[in-house]
């Protein structure tokens, strides 16, 4: 007796390809992160490059230890950042707004602050080096 | 006499060119994953408002802060004065670079300072401080 042949003309069967396929599909579905990495961005002054700026164009912002801030001597909320210093950009374009922060002070606090910069539209920040 | 129908409508629906269009999607999957290279630090990320994202994952490289102090880059830990050592060759190998810094929320700004001093040394310039998106 013959033995009955499945395929005929040595054909490969396609029939689970689609299978195979979307096995393979939903594994790199599965391992894809989409997750962006997001946050503030800032581009730092290069080494040894220190301007010298008008006494005018510059904004005094301090943070201390406990998140406080002073600017330009005068106590305010964090919230309130972003509306003073819009008004003061308005007042003066040039503005350069300095941030300077307690060697102690949390990282959020900070954070909290260069956001309220970039709320205000504030183009020129600067960082300043904690003596 | 019963008219007969000219065109046969078939009911059912083509299925010989799925598995095309599975491959096209299997190879979109595939191109755009990035197997995680390091994973890093348990941090508490801070949050905040105006937010970008990242252009690109292949140019960024990540520093991370942990709460206690510790600089972990590419999965070793370094002290402060070796990140300019460290960023400096990642930086000579990928002149696109930008910094993706990883620091725990209550992270002392004494470190993120030095950091800072450390980057610009490195001429690691584009630096970006990772943050969670707040809600409003």
């Amino acid at each position: 007796m013959k033995t009955k042949r499945r395929f005929k003309r040595g054909e490969i069967p396609t029939a689970s390809m689609a299978d195979i396929a979307f096995l393979l599909l939903i594994f790199f579905l599965v391992t894809t992160t989409i997750d962006m990495d997001k946050g503030l961005g800032i581009i730092l002054p290069a080494e040894g490059e220190e301007i010298e700026i008008k006494k005018d164009n510059i904004l005094n912002c301090l943070i201390n230890s406990s998140g406080n801030v002073l600017l330009g001597g005068n106590p305010i909320k964090t919230k309130d950042i972003s509306k003073e210093i819009r008004r003061k950009i308005a007042e003066n374009d040039k503005l350069i707004i300095s941030v300077k922060a307690h060697e102690k002070t949390k990282y959020s606090d900070y954070i909290a602050v260069i956001d309220q910069l970039k709320m205000a539209n504030a183009k020129r920040i600067s960082i300043a080096e904690i003596d | 006499m019963k008219i007969q129908r000219k065109t046969k409508v078939s009911s059912d629906i083509p299925t010989a060119s799925m598995p095309d269009i599975i491959f096209m999607l299997l190879i979109f999957f595939m191109v755009t994953t990035v197997l995680r290279e390091y994973s890093g630090l348990s941090v508490e990320l801070p949050r905040a408002k105006r937010i970008e994202k990242l252009k690109s994952k292949r140019h960024t490289s990540h520093i991370w802060i942990s709460k206690e102090g510790q600089i972990s880059i590419q999965d070793k830990l370094h002290s402060v004065e070796d990140v300019r050592h460290v960023m400096y060759d990642i930086r000579a190998a990928d002149p696109l670079l930008t910094v993706s810094l990883k620091a725990d929320k209550s992270a002392k700004m004494g470190l993120i300072s030095n950091i800072h001093n450390e980057l610009r040394k490195a001429d690691a310039l584009k630096l970006n401080y990772s943050t969670k998106t707040a809600v409003e």
